[in-house]
């Protein structure tokens, strides 16, 4: 299979949304290149949140410079949930943070692009590893205690779990510090795409009700449907208020996504919670995906 | 060599603490993680110097593990504390991950480590945790002989790079070095010259080696005694030439008789300089409730344990392949 990757890249700032779902199309072809060419790797939950993704990273809620992201001014993103890094790679490909044929090299031996996300890898973007779930969201509520406590900046911390995640009890032990610390420059995404490994979230272990849950645990908490760009960025313009106003409330935003969402074959199908497309698959995919 | 004599009774946590408050005045970037009991583990020390460098993070061990690591990420150097059990076992992932594989600058306190935290019971008495932590990749660990010592340890780890943990106890153990006493991450110290075996150990039972010392010499037997704190990084050289002057070796250590110490110890010289090693340590079994001084009797952590190790060990050495224990003598468990 012949697959090569665009060259086009995407500038950081305010996009519309129809540059957002465009840019979330280039994103979703990117993983579905990077996974056929690894032949390994998760591709329900990336397909799935590459509308979060674009939202977060291009609708000018994060502040970085993708030649340099160790930049000492700039906005984190934690990805709790490690094994969706797929859809992270592909965003920060197409923000010009590396070379997008680099994304060929996604699981491979001695790559930057890991299984799951190394920090030791040095890919510019990554700020942790992560990969054992219920983790990142801890490490997110460090950052943005050291942002807002100690150096009393104004940097922002995001961090994105998915919803099978949340039966990790470490996660709420991480929401409970969020809201004691009054963390209003976190902003918690949780990928509700309802489904698991082993299938429906309910059937698994049931978390619901989720929006519940986050606002008892003190979070500004919004629902939003999660391939709307309008609601998206509506959430994500709503922590920046929050942040803004000091209101000393985290945000968290529930998108309800579906699972290998713009791919018709993998749309709300948990068994693809773990696989990639084969070749004739991916074909299929990407002649979708235009 | 200085010689070393028992100069007071003080527990290796107030070491801990009082150098936690020395790093503060030292670094502003130095932080401290509370998880409840802050006044066991004497970061509460540090909290009354340091309020607005303290966080409580509550009964949440998994979590406090974590924060530290995006703290570390954000260039502070935060310190955890909490009993062993809790902040070296009950967030074993989370300092193999995130602390670990992502090299996060996190310093953990393990306190009430080993039976001499007395009545509390088995579930507090961790005897385990070195046994995981020395496997784990970049981790510096280090298991302090007195207060004196934990203090040093403390302030050396707080200012080298890396992900680090100190285990230190409840009780008041002997305290025997000295501010001239060297301190260095990655060495042991020979605390009582002598050719004709090693006591390699650590943490309290480093004063217990001392005493089979002198009662060894009475029988006119030289005993080289290793204070060995760096658990990780290990000083293999200094354990190497014990092994190759001495020619028999014991390892002492509260702790689990497999994987701690004496693990180190052995991997190092099978590979290096083979030769026979006793162990003393608890035998494959959980502690209890009880004084100090009674469990340390009971699970076989005195002087005396070390002076019979050491005599079966020179006899196994002196015997040379005759010494191999015979198969129905041979233990399970050491």
């Amino acid at each position: 299979m012949n697959i090569e990757f665009e060259q086009k890249v995407f500038p950081n700032q305010r996009q519309s949304e129809q540059e957002l779902a465009e840019i979330a199309l280039h994103i979703r072809r990117d993983i579905i290149k990077s996974l056929a060419l690894a032949q390994s790797g998760h591709s329900g939950g990336p397909l799935g949140s590459s509308d979060i993704f674009a939202t977060m990273y291009f609708g000018g809620y994060m502040r970085y410079k993708p030649e340099d992201m160790q930049w000492e001014g700039r906005d984190r993103f934690v990805l709790s949930a490690g094994h969706m890094c797929p859809v992270m790679y592909a965003t920060l490909a197409n923000a010009g943070c590396f070379p997008k044929a680099e994304l060929a090299t996604l699981r491979k031996y001695n790559t930057r692009l890991q299984g799951h996300p190394g920090r030791d890898m040095g890919l510019p973007g990554v700020e942790t590893s992560s990969g054992s779930l219920g983790q990142g969201i801890s490490i997110a509520v460090g950052m943005a205690m050291s942002d807002k406590l100690l150096d009393k900046n104004d940097r922002r911390v995001f961090s994105l779990t998915g919803d099978g995640e949340l039966q990790e009890g470490s996660v709420w032990e991480a929401a409970m510090a969020a809201s004691h610390f009054k963390l209003d420059n976190f902003c918690w995404i949780i990928d509700n795409n309802d489904c698991q490994i082993d299938g429906r979230i309910k059937e698994v272990l049931d978390v619901y009700p989720i929006d519940e849950k986050c606002k008892s645990f003190g979070f500004d908490t919004v629902v939003v449907d999660g391939h709307n760009f309008t609601e998206l960025m509506g959430a994500f313009d709503r922590f920046l208020e929050n942040q803004k106003n000091n209101t000393g409330k985290p945000t968290a935003i529930i998108a309800k996504t579906y699972m290998g969402h713009g791919v018709s074959f993998m749309n709300d199908n948990y068994k693809w919670h773990g696989m990639p497309p084969s070749v004739e698959q991916a074909q299929q995919a990407l002649a979708e995906l235009v | 060599m200085q010689e070393l004599t028992l100069l007071g009774s003080k527990p290796t946590r107030h070491g801990f603490g009082e150098g936690l408050v020395t790093l503060g005045e030292r670094h502003d970037n130095v932080v401290v993680l509370g998880g409840d009991i802050t006044g066991s583990v004497m970061t509460s020390l540090f909290k009354d110097k340091f309020p607005d460098r303290f966080f409580s993070i509550g009964i949440a061990e998994q979590n406090a593990t974590t924060i530290a690591a995006g703290l570390a990420l954000s260039g502070k150097i935060p310190f955890f504390a909490s009993y062993g059990a809790f902040c070296a076992l009950r967030n074993a992932d989370q300092l193999r991950i995130s602390v670990c594989y992502n090299e996060a600058n996190v310093k953990i306190g393990g306190g009430h480590a080993g039976i001499s935290v007395g009545p509390d019971g088995a579930t507090h008495q961790v005897l385990e945790e070195v046994a995981f932590l020395r496997t784990l990749p970049h981790m510096t660990m280090i298991v302090p002989c007195d207060y004196l010592e934990a203090k040093k340890a403390t302030i050396a780890m707080g200012e080298k790079v890396g992900p680090a943990y100190i285990r230190f106890g409840r009780s008041p153990v002997p305290l025997f070095t000295t501010e001239d006493t060297p301190f260095e991450i990655g060495k042991a110290q020979v605390f009582r010259e002598g050719n004709d075996i090693a006591l390699i150990a650590n943490g309290a039972l480093v004063w217990e080696s001392m005493l089979a010392a002198t009662e060894l010499a009475k029988k006119g037997i030289q005993a080289r005694v290793i204070n060995c704190p760096s658990i990780k990084p290990f000083d293999v050289e200094t354990v190497v030439n014990a092994a190759r002057e001495c020619g028999a070796i014991v390892t002492a250590e509260e702790h689990q008789v497999h994987g701690g110490l004496g693990g180190a110890v052995a991997e190092v010289t099978a590979k290096n300089a083979p030769v026979p090693v006793e162990f003393v340590g608890v035998r494959d079994s959980f502690g209890g409730s009880g004084e100090p001084e009674e469990l340390m009797v009971k699970f076989g952590l005195t002087w005396k344990e070390i002076y019979a190790s050491a005599l079966v060990a020179m006899e196994r050495r002196d015997k040379g392949s005759s010494g191999y224990r015979q198969v129905k003598d041979v233990e399970q468990f050491s």
